[in-house]
């Protein structure tokens, strides 16, 4: 029997810590939607010798569980995980399912969405519920520096993927208490076309700019290769990271790692010093938690310089030199 | 013979497109078009698949009439022939209905392929979905963000990473990849094949009608998403904002915020204020 009342979806995508804390994420949000629409959150898993994660989930926010458990499906598979969420979808009929933006939930949730016929909108930055019980689901669109407001009115359920780092988790609770709902894995699921061969947990990330203190952040306005190495001094003088957005990796500026917004990293500095940013959205996605923004750009009307606690209109690449020496003298003194 | 079929689908070469907020639509028609970087190297490994084994690569996109010059493009580079799926009728399409609309022409057209390869995802919408979409659709098996292709028998073996694990997997074929730009560059198109490509294109331009396409499952109409409204995101701040020389501008910032940022850094940044100026 399809329960009556009205829930909100999370994929438990426990894989590894990574993972599971956009999961963690998801389900903060999904508490807050839940209230406005009077919904349960509902925690998925599946996969095998799970019980740690379930806990994990009910105490961050889940209050129901579905749990299905077997050797089977011991390591991710996006046919049958599927097909599994297929059925408990058809079965219980859920209003919103969330899955984060992992490589495993790029592959999962399009094939859910077709399955069930359903939209689904990639990398919401907001997801909030309006005034007709939808959910509005925030995106950046057009591949240009705006964001659109998308819902899904007339199928259900309504999707979204989310990238790691968009919302913030709610502390866990242990003492919370939530339904484990075990589903028994069905008779004639399909065969897995893709056989796993082997897999190898790489050394976990250095999740080093994401944890920083302080960040300086360097754009196309640098100037060149060889100005932007002053960041790194600048950077080092401070005890920070150097992020950086995506004209500057491409142009080799930078690593890869470097790369700060929506596609990427999402960093949390106590103070973020920005040179030469136009503040595109696909960037500043990714600084939203800084606590303040001192933003160095030739014009004051960009974006970046608006979202800034101190906006300096001068040379990005002078700004920095004055910047460094002012601080050795300073620490020196 | 290895039947492959590669999707690609034309992107502006600028990231920053004029918005007009007059119309609330893009200036696209301000921007050259380029093949998106992730489909050029699903062709890339197509082509070196096709030059190890007996191999047969057709091209395939959805787009505007301009769109036509990535199909001539792949061509130049090696493809046999392309299919051009362009109408009024399909404009708007969200990635369940492109994803609906590509696997109807794959089925009419070549219906007995064995791969299909995507580009992970597209730089201007970066969704990532059309590939799993489609592969779902042809009810065939689909890894995403291969990195490296080995063809089997009957099956093929990708290489990728995924979620910070290194996987080898083996799938059944036919079935869908989509691939990063990690490996497979593109090799150099010369400009006497881009010429040739240009004098006898192997291109068939489908229509939706040519498709028989439901019209509840296409373009705009179709799509079960709903775009509300589209805005800028100004987060704008109260802000302090300095003018001047940079020295001065970064004495003044110390003056003032010397505490706000000594503390985050632990060291002390006051000077004597006597001793400088
Ligand atoms: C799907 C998609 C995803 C994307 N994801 C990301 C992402 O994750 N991260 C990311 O960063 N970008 C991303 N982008 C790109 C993003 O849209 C912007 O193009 C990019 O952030 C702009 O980088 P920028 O600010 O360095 O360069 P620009 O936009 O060129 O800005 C340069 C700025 O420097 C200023 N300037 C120039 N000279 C000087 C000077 N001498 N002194 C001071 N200031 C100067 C200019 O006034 C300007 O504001 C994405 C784009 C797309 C389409
Ligand atoms: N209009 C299109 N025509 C052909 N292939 C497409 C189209 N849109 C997307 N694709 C394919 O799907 C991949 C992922 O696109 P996206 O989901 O937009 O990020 C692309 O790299 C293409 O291989």
């Amino acid at each position: 029997m399809a329960e009556k009342t009205r829930s909100i979806w999370v994929f438990g995508d426990y894989r590894n810590y990574f993972q599971n804390r956009v999961t963690l994420q998801l389900l903060s949000r999904a508490t807050d939607l839940a209230q406005k629409i009077d919904a349960e959150v509902c925690a998925v898993v599946f996969g095998h010798e799970v019980d740690e994660w379930v806990g994990e989930y009910i105490a961050h926010g889940a209050k129901k569980v579905f749990v299905t458990d077997h050797p089977m499906l011991k390591s991710y598979s996006t046919d049958l995980y599927v097909a599994l969420m297929e059925r408990l979808a058809l079965t219980y009929d859920p209003e919103i399912i969330l899955v984060g933006a992992t490589s495993f939930g790029r592959e999962f949730a399009p094939r859910v969405s077709k399955r069930l016929k359903t939209g689904l909108t990639a990398d919401c930055v907001g997801l909030d519920m309006n005034e007709e019980g939808l959910l509005v689901q925030t995106a950046p669109a057009f591949g240009g520096n705006v964001l659109a407001r998308i819902v899904t009115p007339g199928r259900r359920p309504q999707m979204a993927t989310v990238r790691p780092g968009t919302f913030q988790e709610i502390p866990h609770n242990y003492e919370a208490a939530g339904e484990i709902v075990r589903v028994p894995l069905p008779a004639n699921l399909p065969r897995d076309r893709v056989r796993l061969i082997s897999s190898e947990r790489q050394p976990p990330r250095e999740q080093k700019i994401e944890d920083a203190a302080v960040v300086v952040c360097g754009g196309r306005g640098m100037g060149s290769r060889k100005k932007f190495r002053n960041l790194y001094d600048l950077a080092r003088i401070l005890g920070g990271e150097v992020g950086a957005t995506r004209p500057v990796v491409y142009s080799k500026w930078a690593e890869e790692e470097a790369l700060v917004g929506q596609a990427d990293k999402h960093i949390q500095p106590k103070v973020l010093l920005s040179f030469g940013i136009s503040g595109a959205i696909q960037h500043t996605a990714g600084i939203t938690n800084a606590d303040f923004i001192i933003a160095v750009n030739k014009n004051p009307n960009a974006a970046m310089m608006k979202m800034a606690d101190v906006a300096i209109v001068a040379d990005a690449n002078q700004v920095c030199t004055a910047f460094i020496r002012e601080l050795k003298r300073r620490i020196r003194s | 013979m290895l039947k492959m079929i590669v999707c690609m689908k034309q992107v502006p070469m600028v990231t920053e497109l004029p918005w007009d907020t007059g119309t609330g639509s893009l200036k696209r028609d301000l921007a050259e078009g380029m093949m998106n970087p992730a489909c050029k190297h699903a062709l890339e490994a197509a082509l070196r698949l096709k030059a190890e084994h007996d191999g047969h690569i057709t091209a395939i996109t959805m787009g505007p009439p301009m769109a036509e010059e990535v199909l001539r493009e792949a061509i130049a580079m090696g493809a046999d022939r392309c299919l051009m799926l362009s109408d009024r009728k399909m404009a708007g399409a969200d990635t369940l209905v492109t994803s609906y609309t590509l696997a109807r022409a794959i089925e009419i057209f070549c219906p007995d392929f064995d791969l299909i390869l995507c580009g992970c995802h597209t730089s201007d919408s970066e969704t990532a979905q059309v590939g799993p979409q489609l592969a779902e659709e042809l009810d065939i098996p689909v890894i995403a963000y291969a990195e490296h292709v080995q063809l089997g028998d009957g099956s093929i073996t990708i290489r990728r990473v995924s979620d910070n694990f290194l996987e080898t997997l083996e799938m059944d074929m036919p079935g869908l990849i989509t691939l990063t730009t990690h490996n497979y560059v593109p090799r150099y198109t010369p400009l006497a094949g881009l010429q040739d490509a240009f004098d006898e294109p192997n291109i068939l331009i489908v229509s939706a009608d040519d498709l028989g396409l439901d019209e509840a499952m296409t373009g705009i109409q179709g799509s079960p998403t709903r775009i509300l409204d589209v805005f800028s995101p100004t987060a704008e701040k109260k802000n302090i904002v300095l003018t001047g020389a940079p020295k001065k501008i970064v004495e003044e910032l110390f003056e003032r915020f010397d505490d706000r940022i000594g503390s985050v850094i632990r060291k002390d940044l006051k000077v004597d204020r006597q001793s400088h100026g």
